[in-house]
């Protein structure tokens, strides 16, 4: 028992959903905080 | 070495996560914030208003997963909350206590930059309320744990109806009270038929400590309560006749589905509760038609002004 963690597939396949999930999360609130500056920026005009 | 791992060694799978934050509460908070929004008086950027509930509901999944984390052994006690992610393994606590930190940070920050800071002072206070008033000090110490708790879920509305106009008034402190007064019949009702299992993990909850026949009093005097409340909005002009009709039939009904559970005593273990059954299913319903008819009034009388 060298201590090396081998990943399985469920391991792999939980890693990659989580990461598409989190990656769409930043996605939508870069997309939601642009909007948010357009509409703060239009109202300082 | 083995490459299997038991289910805690795994990461947790997304989907644990998005039930850490009970998604079926986040949509009767979700609404009643949303009823909130549209019944105030004023205008929101429709960007500004979306934040807002996503905020509202960020915070509100937040503070379920910060719930859970705190009560993740009693979870495991009771038949309906074993399965979720913690007691049955699936999520170490340490993930779920960052996760409901990082949720409720986040929704806060957003609410304060992006709609106004009042609205986000009322929602990190709505957080603290549940996650700690609620959840670490009331409800494993007293059976008025509902009472004082239901505060918590009453915030949703007084958040939206501050995020258009920027301070509080009587309006939404009194949408604020017809949710602190609808939740102890609400929740006595089904403490009353899942009263076993709240015993068993000692939660005090009313019919545990007090017993049925006291909870079922007190659900029949909440109900009493409820009525006039309800019907204050229009007393103060704050709404109109549609409201006032709708919030009047809602209410009534609502006692009157309350009489039979007021009056009636159990046969034992056997017992169907098919009363409690019923006004639990219905105190549901009447939240989200009473603010339905809130927001109907408000569109229907802003109509008719404009034509």
């Amino acid at each position: 028992m060298n201590g090396q963690f081998e990943p399985d597939d469920e391991y792999k396949r939980r890693q990659r959903s989580r990461n598409i999930v989190v990656g769409l999360l930043l996605v939508g609130f870069a997309v939601l905080l642009f909007a948010i500056t357009i509409v703060r920026l239009k109202d300082a005009l | 070495m083995s490459t299997s791992h038991s289910a805690v060694q795994l990461p947790a799978d997304w989907r644990d996560f998005f039930a850490l934050t009970k998604p079926r509460v986040i949509s009767l908070v979700v609404f009643t914030g949303l009823c909130g929004m549209l019944a105030a008086p004023g205008t929101i950027h429709p960007v500004i208003g979306f934040t807002a509930i996503l905020c509202i509901a960020l915070g509100a999944g937040g503070a379920a997963a910060l719930n859970q984390w705190w009560e993740a052994d009693i979870d495991a006690g009771m038949r309906r909350t074993a399965s979720r992610p913690l007691p049955s393994g699936r999520m170490d606590r340490t993930s779920a206590r960052d996760f409901g930190v990082g949720l409720s940070a986040a929704s806060i920050l957003l609410m304060g930059l992006a709609v106004n800071s009042l609205s986000a002072v009322i929602l990190a206070i709505s957080i603290v309320y549940y996650a700690v008033v609620y959840t670490i000090w009331l409800k494993p110490r007293t059976p008025q744990n509902i009472v004082i708790g239901g505060g918590a879920g009453a915030f949703p509305p007084l958040i939206g109806w501050v995020a258009v106009t920027g301070d509080v008034t009587l309006m939404p402190v009194l949408l604020f009270a017809i949710i602190f007064f609808w939740t102890p019949p609400h929740f006595w009702a089904l403490a009353l038929f899942v009263r076993s299992d709240y015993a068993k993990v000692g939660i005090p909850m009313m019919p545990v400590v007090a017993g049925e026949a006291s909870t079922r009093k007190q659900i029949f005097a909440y109900c009493v309560i409820l009525l006039p409340l309800a019907m204050t909005p229009w007393w103060i002009g704050g709404t109109g006749l549609i409201y006032a009709i709708a919030a009047f039939v809602l209410s009534l009904a609502f006692l009157a589905l309350s009489v039979p559970v007021a009056l009636r005593r159990t046969n034992g273990e056997e017992d169907p509760m098919k009363p409690e059954k019923r006004l639990f299913g219905y105190s549901v319903l009447y939240l989200f038609a009473i603010f339905a008819a809130l927001v109907a009034d408000r569109w229907i009388s802003v109509q008719g002004a404009a034509s």
